[in-house]
C-alpha cells in the first residue's frame, strides 16, 4: 500500500472514531450532569399532593402526565391499530386510499410539535370549547402519535406469516376472527413498542400541551380541568425564573422515566428479534 | 348471515380508522391556514414575510428575522450534526464490534428520547455558561442554539443513516478490499458513495426536525426578534415567536402568530415533500 493511501486510512479511521466519542460523550455528560445536579436535589416534600410556591411539587404534575398520556394512547391505539389493519388485511395494494393514507400519515410525522400546539388550540380548546383542559391536550397528542402506532403496528402485522391466516381460513374462520384471534396476538409484541416509543414522546412532549393542557400546577378536578405534564412543569419553571435546585431535580426525574421507558423498549426489541 | 353483516360493520370500522389521518391533515390545514389567512390580508403577504421589524405593541409584523433565526440555527446544527452523525453512522455499521453495536444502539435510542425541555435546561446550565465564558457575551444566541440542536439531531441522523449503509451489498465491500483498498478506503469510497440518497434522506429528516425544535430552542437562543449580526448574538427562530407570545396575543398579533405557523406549517410540508422525493428514488 502506498504512503498516501496509508495516510489516509489513518485520517478516516481517526475521524470515524472521532465521532464516536463525541457523540457517547455528549449523551454521557448530560446523562451525568443531569443524574450529579439533580439527584441531591430531589426531597420528600416535591413530591407532596398539592403544589405550593415553597415546596414547588412535582407530584401533581407526574400524576398529570399519567393521566394524559393513558388518554391519548386510550384514543390513539385501537384507532391505529385498526387503521393498519386496514392497511395491511383489507385494502388493494396500491389503491388509491391506501397511497393517501400512506402520504398523510408520513405528512404527520413531519409535523412540529408547536404546529400541533396551535392546532389543537384552535380545534379543542376554541372551536370545540374544551378550554385549556386535559382532554384538548390528550386529543392534540393522540393525533401526533397515530402515525406512530400506524406504522409500527403494520409493520408487525406485516410480518406475521400468511400460513397462519390460510390456515385459519383453511380452518373455517372469517376474516374478522383470523384478524381478531391469529393475527393480531402475533402481532402485539410489535405493537407494544409502538406503544412504548408514543409513551416516550408523550411524556417528553411540551410544545404540544403548553396551549392545549395549559399549565395550572396542580391536579384538576376532572378532565376538563387544565393541568401541566412533568415536561412543562419543567419548562415553565425556567419560565417563571427558574429556581434551580428545582429545576435540576424535575429534570433528574423526567430523564429517569425516559431512561425506564428506553429500557424497555430495547429488552421488548431483543425480545422480538429472538422470535 | 349475522357473522356476515359483523363482517361488512368491522370492514367499514377499519376502513373510516384508515381515514382518520387523511382526516387529521385536512383538519389541521383548514383550521390553521383559516386562521392565519386573515394575517396575511391584513398585514400582506409579502409585508409579513419580508419585513424586518417585529413590534406588537405598534402592530409591525415581520417575520423575516425569525424565518432566518430559524434557517441559521438549522444551518448550523447541521454544520454540526451532519458529519458527526454521518461518521458516528459509519462507525456503527462498519467500525464497532457486535457487542459494543449491542450497548451503543440503545445509547443512540436514548438520546433520540430525550425530552427537548430536558435537552434545553442542559444548554442553559453548561453550553451557555461555557460561551460565556469562552466569549464574555450573554451566552444565549445563535452558537448554543446551533451546538444543542446539532446534538439533537445526531440520533435521527446517525439511524437513518446507518440503515442506509447496511442496506448496501456486501459485495461492494468485498469488491473494494479484492482491489487492494483498505478497509476505512473501501467503506468511504464503495460503500458510502452506494447510500448517499439514504444519507440524504437522514438529512433532510434531520432538517425537518432543527426546523420544528421549539422549547430547547427558546431556552438557549436568546428570543431577540431581530437578524444577529454574529454567532455569538440573540435570534428568535419561528417556532419561538409562537410560544413566546401566544399565551397573551389578541386580535391582529394573535392572528399574526398563526400566520407564523403557516409560513413554519408550509416550510415542513416543502421539507416532507423532499423527503418522500428521496424515499421513492434511494427505493428505485
Amino acid at each position: 500500500m502506498s504512503g498516501k493511501a496509508k495516510a489516509e486510512s489513518i485520517v478516516l479511521r481517526t475521524l470515524v472514531y472521532l465521532a464516536a466519542a463525541v457523540t457517547i460523550t455528549a449523551l454521557a455528560a448530560i446523562i451525568v450532569y443531569i443524574l450529579i445536579k439533580g439527584i441531591p436535589a430531589l426531597s420528600w416534600d416535591m413530591f407532596s399532593l398539592k403544589y405550593t410556591a415553597e415546596n414547588c411539587s412535582l407530584l401533581p404534575a407526574l400524576i398529570n402526565t399519567v393521566v394524559v398520556t393513558a388518554l391519548s394512547l386510550v384514543i390513539a391505539v385501537p384507532l391505529g391499530i385498526f387503521s393498519a389493519i386496514y392497511l395491511v388485511e383489507y385494502a388493494r395494494r396500491g389503491s388509491r386510499l391506501v397511497s393517501a393514507v400512506r402520504l398523510t400519515a408520513e405528512t404527520l410525522a413531519g409535523i412540529p410539535s408547536i404546529v400541533y400546539g396551535l392546532f389543537g388550540y384552535l380545534l379543542f380548546v376554541n372551536f370545540l370549547g374544551f378550554g385549556y383542559s386535559l382532554l384538548a391536550g390528550a386529543l392534540t397528542l393522540s393525533i401526533m402519535i397515530l402515525p406512530v402506532i400506524m406504522r409500527t403496528s403494520e409493520e408487525a402485522l406485516m410480518s406475521v406469516p400468511d400460513s397462519y391466516r390460510e390456515g385459519s381460513f383453511g380452518l373455517g374462520a372469517g376474516k374478522l376472527r383470523t384478524v381478531f384471534r391469529i393475527v393480531l396476538p402475533s402481532a402485539v409484541p410489535g405493537i407494544m413498542s409502538g406503544v412504548i416509543l408514543s409513551i416516550g414522546r408523550i411524556v417528553g412532549e411540551t410544545a404540544a400541551l403548553i396551549f392545549t393542557a395549559g399549565s395550572v400546577a396542580q391536579i384538576p378536578r376532572n378532565l376538563l380541568g387544565s393541568g401541566r405534564t412533568l415536561s412543562v412543569h419543567l419548562y415553565a419553571l425556567w419560565n417563571e425564573g427558574l429556581d434551580t435546585e428545582k429545576s435540576y431535580a424535575t429534570a433528574v426525574v423526567l430523564l429517569l422515566i425516559v431512561v425506564a421507558i428506553n429500557a424497555m423498549s430495547a429488552k421488548l426489541a431483543r425480545e422480538i428479534q429472538k422470535g | 348471515m349475522k357473522a356476515k353483516t359483523r363482517e361488512t360493520v368491522m370492514r367499514i370500522v377499519f376502513m373510516l380508522a384508515a381515514c382518520l389521518s387523511i382526516l387529521a391533515v385536512l383538519l389541521i390545514c383548514l383550521f390553521l391556514f383559516a386562521n392565519g389567512i386573515p394575517a396575511f390580508r391584513e398585514i400582506g403577504l409579502w409585508n409579513f414575510i419580508s419585513g424586518k421589524l417585529w413590534r406588537p405593541s405598534t402592530d409591525v409584523y415581520g417575520i423575516l428575522p425569525m424565518i432566518l433565526g430559524s434557517l441559521y440555527v438549522t444551518a448550523g446544527a447541521l454544520v454540526i450534526g451532519v458529519p458527526i452523525g454521518i461518521l458516528m453512522a459509519v462507525f456503527l455499521a462498519r467500525f464497532c464490534p457486535e457487542k459494543l453495536h449491542a450497548v451503543l444502539k440503545p445509547a443512540v435510542d436514548l438520546l433520540a428520547g430525550i425530552p427537548s425541555v430536558v435537552y434545553g435546561f442542559f444548554g442553559l446550565m453548561v453550553i451557555v455558561p461555557a460561551i460565556r465564558n469562552a466569549f464574555g457575551c450573554s451566552g444565549t444566541g445563535l452558537l448554543a442554539a446551533s451546538l444543542m440542536l446539532g446534538i439533537m439531531i445526531l440520533p435521527t441522523i446517525i439511524s437513518v443513516s446507518e440503515a442506509a449503509i447496511r442496506a448496501v451489498p456486501d459485495s461492494y465491500y468485498e469488491g473494494s478490499l479484492a482491489l487492494g483498498a483498505s478497509h476505512e478506503r473501501s467503506v468511504f469510497r464503495a460503500v458510502l458513495p452506494a447510500a448517499r440518497s439514504g444519507i440524504v434522506s437522514a438529512v433532510i429528516l434531520g432538517v425537518g426536525r432543527a426546523v420544528g425544535e421549539t422549547m430547547a430552542v427558546i431556552m438557549v437562543a436568546g428570543n431577540q426578534a431581530v437578524v444577529p449580526s454574529s454567532i455569538i448574538k440573540g435570534l428568535r427562530t419561528l417556532t419561538a415567536n409562537i410560544v413566546l407570545e401566544m399565551g397573551y396575543a389578541a386580535d391582529l398579533h394573535r392572528d399574526a402568530l398563526i400566520a407564523t405557523a403557516v409560513v413554519l406549517f408550509v416550510f415542513i410540508l416543502i421539507i416532507n415533500l423532499l423527503f418522500s422525493v428521496m424515499k421513492r428514488r434511494s427505493a428505485a
